[in-house]
């Protein structure tokens, strides 16, 4: 059993959370995007061996998160706002 | 020497004191340069190099292994074989390999044990009854055997099953495959090195793949722990961790690595005889040869490099079994462990030229890999040959993200992909 | 063998005799006894045959290292296959059968295939029974295996779960374990020991000891004493099998008197690991044979059950522990031989030393019976003791990815780079004897004294089995594992230590190898021209001894298992006479009457007067704040910031592939207030998909998102007489079409309810949503109106055939997880629609495009049967061979037309209205046409009639 930690909630366990994919993988707007820009933003991934940069969803009171973690040894840090994180309002 | 297996030799060296037996497969060092490097010593790379040799005749191969023949998850898996998919090209691709398992044992001469003993995926619900008929005419449709299992069918091949009116899980029926099965995972593995290695194939154990030797925009060889090996094509089949590799090649892929975790009990007598999947109640087990039971469930849904179980699911997937088959409250969990395996969008497998120029790939198996060993080191075979798709692999190109035409069975089959 | 059982001594209570049952003899013990220790006592060499070759075996050890005997037990209430013998207690009347023996294990009717096994030897299967076909030989093979046996008929206790947070877990509760307790506990930490024994004291409880100047027998009750007094939890019968992700440790705590086993989550700061040490087995041939014991259980049987192993005894060691083992089996009367391979070796008067010598092998049929040693010398005997030295149990260190160091003194591999919040002590940290365990402790856990103990030092010499020999030297005694196997699997390149365990199956057995690996790759090393660090170990996995299933499942199970949600209204469905499954994971009435036709009943009724029906479970998600309407444009395929508050609009939020996620009518209370409706299985994912976009994208302060579902009961009304029964029940609403038209909403505050004029019918209908709490009052004044107008519920079932025959659909039945909104026959927002949305980008894939897609069209039987298949698939036969043109999503008999219909995705459907095609279905085929998914009011009169 894992332990994440919600930045709302504090520590919880690893069934609580459902994971978001890549931080930064941000959305392709507008009418140029191309079919191969799109499939990126889509579906290819990072997937880091070892420090791994996410985002999480903390099911059980909805705060999305970015959680800074090792894909290797499960080590993982408290979890950061997106607010702060990325700088969001 | 004895190099041919059968009854008769086993005598011969019964009486010879086993002195007689040759390697299984040599180790050689490596050469300077090959027509053709695999990186990856498990079931996929292994089969692609004894394709290679046998099919197209080209037998300067060599396989790279980081470790040793078949440790990722061609040893790792719960071993069933089937081909109960839904779409036209899944049923091509997973029913040829289904047909080459079914000769493998005679034309690797190594048994691979391959059991037929039927597969039943479990209908809890009208509802999905009607999905497992979907799947059942479909399967029948694009001609592989399914049957439409009602009530009294399960009675018949899973007499323990929890059939009292409290049962979280009733069995209304469910997909029947006669020719699923399961076969023996390391054999598989072992009989491909041993068959590949007589052909000249070359298996270089402890042997990493550091980088890619790339010269003009395209892939010439591979830098390894054991030096540079130049190559005109090099293919690539490192289940669990393409990503690592296709970031050395210089492109990402959509592709995310989980944990799969699987268990054996301790040893029985024979007790249950088909291979039972639940989606419902998130756990498939079969019955192993030796007595144990093997089971498996879902993906740890948290990405992951770590190759050890977890208790979450196991809990999740034993308190299923044991919903289903209360006497397995009996049971003892004996070993537990876990693969990284490929999780796609589309959960299908990922066969075509990447990227890169001359490096072809073989990945995003999922958590369904071992069973589409023959097929897929066939196709990544004829890849690295023609340098072109055979029918069957070309809707499994990595351009289908772009385009947007996935194959997603993820309706079809519930969690077993 | 004459092991007996001597009149005084032990921990066993002489008062208390007991019997069980072996094989059908019987047995007799004492309270205090383990099954094993009352079986060895009884005298009877063998009690188990070997997994392959079904030689007959005895016991070998006294713990968890136990490789030969298991047996089935029945009594004690439960029925219990593959019980290890050395750790479960002798109980009154239990009924024991040896596994793997047919019909006892004296009398083992298989025991001639050890004459075959020159022939089988490791992976003979891989060589043979390919022709004609494994199918022929596998039955045989697999009666042949496995151990115990399942008792169908019985299911056993639920298994108990505890979770635990502590500052430290002490696992081992040996001296030096007790020791590390007691200090940590003194210091003020609080503390769990927890020892796989039935009691705690380890090797205290059978070797000489003194400690702090006091014999180990005096020393422990003080100590159990103060860890009493400090507040120390203390299990015993508690194995730690495995240390998971983020430092939990998980324990199985076995019960007695039929009690299932408990399995403990512990989660604590640090983990101190005083484990101890295994004994290794020595390599000579026939060293498997009945009689020939560890050396160490030798020991822990005379001292603590009163059970002498033989009346002239050989032991056997290449380490300093020999000489004890010796002397004290002297002491108890036996005559003793005690061959040590150190030429240096001393050992006490009252024994025959043999320093410097080694067993070659063992003689003796079904028993031992003599020896021979490396100079030619023979000896009688009727028991061997041997010690290889010993294997520290760094298991769950090594699972905590802790790196394990070889000691080329000591012969063992030890923790080698420390690992944060696990300290390993004693035994299992390298300290064979008492006082080097004790004298470490202060320095590893940071403790300013610890006790004294005064110890010979540990000395050993290498006895690893060697290549090259005739005769069999067994290494892994389960699973039948000789020297002449590893050697076998190292000609055929198997020489990776992983390789060596999968193709031998060395290791692999109910014991794990615990204590056959060390010696299995120390002989592979010496074949290969490696030392043991090179080749290394196999990767250790939990659990450390086998832990049963029940205890992972815990309480889950039947109603406590993926629970399904309830309807607030359940009492009344059932008070109607409902018949409820699950839809969705939501508990539902099916229908009302006794049997199906009810379902078509119910569905006249509502066609013809009026119908109730819950809609609770259909998921009700507020947004709310001042960029809500923006928000909800961007959310849904269709545009919905031009909505009019009090009205509503039908629209689809699609994923991000462009695939339909969920379809459902929003409702615009206010200019700044939303409820999203969604299917009911689709709810948590629509709330998410929410939650992730408002967060993602805009600014958090102007939109609100509260998910009402659970605290909202629904009841839908449909039919033509829908709004005469609101007005009977009473609730008062002008409920014109012209001041309450449909796709219109309100609040009526003096009911507390919303009513929503929406139609998932075709008819007239009006959705009341109300505080859950007050849903079952609402629904009674209804129902009696109801019953005036000729209607009453209906269920699910019904709902589904009227909501088929006028074409709505429900996502995830009639769309599959690649229909884009256009495949529904949507296209409007795709082309006109300005604002960004979710999927928006992927609907100009090829894929998305493509003229040959499947779309959603109606199916009518055009062969004059009834009800089209749901499942069956439509076929185009121009082909070489058959090809899956789409298939059956719904299909209903029809309430309002007379005709059954069915609902399907159908490629190029839309353009293929009046075409007949082939539906498959279980091998037999009709004929169908295909026509616009609608068959019932295409104008929609009904919605005001």
């Amino acid at each position: 059993m894992q332990i994440f930690s919600c930045p709302f909630c504090g520590p919880r366990p690893e069934y609580e959370f459902h994971f978001g994919g890549d931080l930064g993988n941000h959305r392709p707007e507008g009418p140029e995007v191309s079919a191969e820009v799109w499939a990126q933003y889509l579906h290819f991934r990072n997937n880091p061996k070892g420090a791994s940069e996410e985002i999480w969803l903390h099911m059980t009171c909805g705060e999305i998160f970015a959680l800074q973690r090792d894909t290797l040894t499960m080590e993982a840090a408290p979890g950061q706002a997106l607010t702060a994180a990325e700088g969001r309002p | 020497m004895t190099r041919h297996y059968s009854a008769l030799s086993l005598v011969k060296e019964g009486l010879n004191n086993q002195k007689g037996w040759v390697r299984a497969w040599e180790s050689r060092a490596p050469k300077p340069r090959y027509d053709v490097v695999i990186i990856g010593g498990g079931g996929h790379g292994l089969a692609t190099a004894y394709y290679l040799a046998r099919t197209h005749g080209i037998t300067n191969v060599a396989v790279i292994e980081k470790g040793w023949l078949g440790g990722g998850n061609t040893g790792r898996n719960t071993t069933v074989v089937r081909s109960n998919y839904f779409f036209p090209e899944s049923v091509r691709l997973y029913d040829m390999a289904l047909k080459l398992y079914e000769g493998l044992s005679r034309e690797l001469n190594y048994n691979i044990m391959l059991s037929q003993r039927g597969m039943i995926s479990l209908a809890h619900t009208p509802a999905e009854m009607e999905m497992s008929a979907r799947v059942v005419n479909a399967m029948q449709i694009n001609g592989t055997d399914a049957e439409l299992f009602g009530p009294e069918d399960v009675r018949r091949v899973l007499p323990i099953y929890n059939f009292s009116d409290k049962a979280r899980y009733p069995a209304l029926g469910g997909v029947w495959q006669g020719r699923s099965g399961t076969a023996r995972h390391d054999a598989v593995a072992w009989g491909y090195a041993r068959a590949a290695s007589r052909l000249g194939v070359d298996i270089l154990q402890q042997c990493e793949v550091q980088d890619f030797l790339i010269e003009g925009g395209r892939c010439r060889g591979v830098v390894t722990s054991r030096g540079t090996i130049r190559a005109d094509r090099v293919g690539m089949a490192v289940a669990g961790h393409s990503s690592q590799m296709a970031a050395r090649a210089g492109f990402r892929l959509p592709v995310v690595s989980y944990a799969l975790q699987a268990c054996v009990s301790e040893p029985v007598k024979p007790v249950l005889d088909t291979i039972v999947l639940s989606p419902g109640a998130g756990t498939y087990a079969s019955q192993s040869d030796k007595g144990e039971m093997v089971v498996g469930g879902g993906l740890d849904r948290i990405p992951s490099y770590g190759q050890r179980g977890n208790l979450p699911v196991l809990e999740t997937v034993l308190s299923g079994l044991v919903e289903m088959f209360p006497a397995f409250r009996q049971l003892r969990l004996m070993r537990q462990w876990a693969g990284i395996v490929d999780v796609v969008p589309d959960s299908s497998p990922i066969l075509g030229e990447s990227p890169l120029p001359g490096l072809f790939l073989n990945c995003g198996w999922g958590t369904g890999g071992f069973k589409a060993i023959p097929a897929g080191g066939t196709l990544l075979a004829h890849l690295l040959a023609t340098g072109t798709h055979h029918d069957i692999s070309r809707p499994f190109d990595l351009d289908r993200f772009a385009t947007g035409r996935l194959i997603d069975e993820a309706a079809g089959s519930g969690i077993a992909h | 063998m004459t092991a007996r059982r001597l009149p005084r001594g032990g921990e066993i209570d002489r008062t208390r005799p007991l019997r069980f049952t072996f094989d059908g003899q019987a047995v007799s013990g004492f309270h205090g006894d383990t099954l094993a220790s009352a079986l060895l006592a009884s005298g009877q060499p063998v009690l188990g045959r070997s997994f392959k070759y079904r030689r007959p075996r005895g016991l070998f050890g006294a713990g968890v290292e136990e490789p030969n005997i298991y047996a089935d037990v029945t009594g004690d209430g439960q029925f219990r296959p593959n019980q290890r013998v050395t750790t479960e207690p002798a109980i009154e009347g239990l009924d024991l059968r040896a596994v793997n023996a047919s019909p006892t294990a004296r009398n083992d009717r298989t025991g001639f295939i050890d004459l075959c096994a020159r022939f089988i030897p490791s992976g003979f299967y891989y060589k043979t029974f390919m022709w004609p076909d494994w199918h022929l030989f596998e039955p045989r093979i697999r009666a042949m295996a496995g151990l115990g046996r399942v008792e169908t008929g019985q299911t056993g206790p639920s298994g108990d779960q505890i979770n635990h947070f502590c500052d430290v877990v002490v696992v081992g509760a040996g001296p030096v374990g007790i020791a590390a307790a007691l200090a940590l506990a003194r210091r003020g930490d609080e503390v769990m020991l927890v020892d796989e024994g039935s009691r705690i004291g380890g090797s205290l409880l059978y070797r000489d000891a003194r400690i702090d100047g006091v014999p180990g027998a005096d020393w422990l009750p003080a100590a159990s004493a103060e860890l009493a007094a400090l507040g120390v939890r203390v299990l015993t019968r508690t194995t730690a099998f495995g240390i998971y992700d983020h430092g939990l440790i998980a324990l199985n705590q076995r019960r007695e008197a039929g009690r299932p086993d408990t399995l403990w989550r512990v989660r604590p700061d640090r983990i101190v690991l005083a484990a101890g040490a295994i004994e290794r087995p020595l390599p000579f041939a026939q060293n498997d044979l009945p009689g020939i014991l560890s050396a160490q259980a030798g020991l822990a049987y005379l001292r603590r059950f009163a059970v002498l192993p033989g009346a002239r005894l050989v032991i056997a060691t290449n380490n300093s522990t020999g000489a004890e083992v010796a002397g004290a089996m002297a002491a108890a009367g036996a005559s003793v031989t005690l061959i040590d391979r150190r030429p240096q070796a001393t050992g006490p008067d009252t024994v025959d030393l043999r320093a410097g010598r080694s067993l070659r092998r063992a003689f003796g049929r079904g028993q031992v019976t003599g020896v021979e040693l490396d100079d030619g010398t023979r000896l009688d005997c009727d028991g061997v003791l041997v010690s290889g030295g010993f294997t520290a149990s760094i298991h769950l260190f090594a699972q905590a990815r802790g790196k394990l160091a070889w000691d080329d003194r000591r012969l063992t591999f030890l923790p080698g780079a420390e690992v944060p919040g696990l300290t390993v002590i004693g035994a299992a940290a390298g300290h064979f004897t008492l006082a080097d365990g004790l004298a470490a402790l202060p320095a590893a856990l940071g403790l300013s004294s610890a006790p004294v103990a005064e110890s010979a030092p540990y000395d050993i010499t290498p006895a690893w089995p060697e290549p090259g020999r005739k005769d069999r030297v067994w290494v892994d005694y389960q699973h039948d594992v000789t020297a002449k196997d590893v050697e076998l699997a190292a000609r055929e390149n198997f020489v990776s230590v992983e390789h060596l365990k999968r193709y031998t199956t060395l290791g692999m057995a109910t014991d794990q190898g615990k204590t056959s690996n060390l010696n299995g790759l120390a002989l592979m090393g010496q074949i290969t021209g490696r030392t043991i660090p090179e080749v290394g170990t196999t990767t250790y996995r939990p659990p450390f001894t086998p832990v049963p299933y029940a205890s992972f499942a815990g309480p889950r199970g039947a109603s406590r298992m993926n629970p399904v949600r309830r309807l607030a209204l359940e009492t009344q469905h059932r008070a109607a006479g409902a018949v409820l499954a699950e839809y969705g994971g939501w508990l539902r009435p099916v229908h009302y009457g006794r049997d199906e036709t009810a379902i078509l009943t119910e569905a006249r009724m509502a066609r013809q007067a009026v119908g109730l029906f819950d809609a609770s479970p259909l998921g009700k998600i507020e947004v709310i704040g001042p960029d809500a309407a923006e928000f909800l444009d961007f959310i849904y395929y269709n545009t919905m910031s031009t909505v009019k508050s009090g009205h509503c609009r039908y629209g689809f939020i699609l994923s991000e592939s462009g695939v339909v996620f969920d379809d459902g009518v929003l409702v615009r209370l206010d200019v700044d207030r939303f409820v999203v409706s969604c299917s009911s299985s689709h709810t948590a994912g629509v709330h998410a998909l929410l939650e992730e976009w408002r967060q993602d994208r805009f600014p958090r302060k102007a939109i609100f998102i509260h998910n009402a579902t659970a605290e909202t009961a629904t009841i839908t009304v449909s039919g033509p007489r829908a709004r005469d029964t609101i007005v009977a029940a009473g609730i008062a609403a002008d409920l014109s079409d012209a001041a309450f038209p449909h796709m219109t909403s309100r609040w009526l505050a003096a009911e507390a309810l919303r009513l929503t004029r929406v139609s998932f019918t075709g008819d007239r209908s009006y959705e009341i949503s109300v505080r859950q709490d007050r849903a079952a009052a609402l629904w009674d004044r209804l129902a009696e109106a109801a019953a005036r107008h000729g209607g009453g519920p209906a269920g699910i079932e019904a709902i589904m055939i009227l909501r088929a025959e006028k074409g709505f659909i429900v996502i995830g039945k009639d769309s599959d997880g690649m229909t884009r909104p256009m495949d529904l026959g949507v296209s409007g927002p795709l082309r006109t629609k300005k604002a960004e949305f979710i999927g928006r980008r992927s609907l100009f894939q090829d894929e998305a495009q493509r003229p040959d897609r499947n779309q959603l069209v109606g199916l009518l039987p055009a062969d004059g049967q009834g009800l089209l298949p749901v499942g069956g698939h439509g076929l185009d036969l121009s082909g070489p061979v058959p090809r899956s043109i789409g298939y059956i999503t719904s299909s209903s008999p029809g309430a309002a037309v007379d005709h059954p219909v069915a609902l399907g995705l159908i490629e190029r459907g839309a353009s293929r209205h009046g075409e007949e095609i082939v539906i498959q279905h279980l091998g037999q085929r009709r004929r169908a046409r295909i026509c616009a998914p609608c068959f019932l009011d295409p104008k929609g009169d009904r919605l005001n009639a």
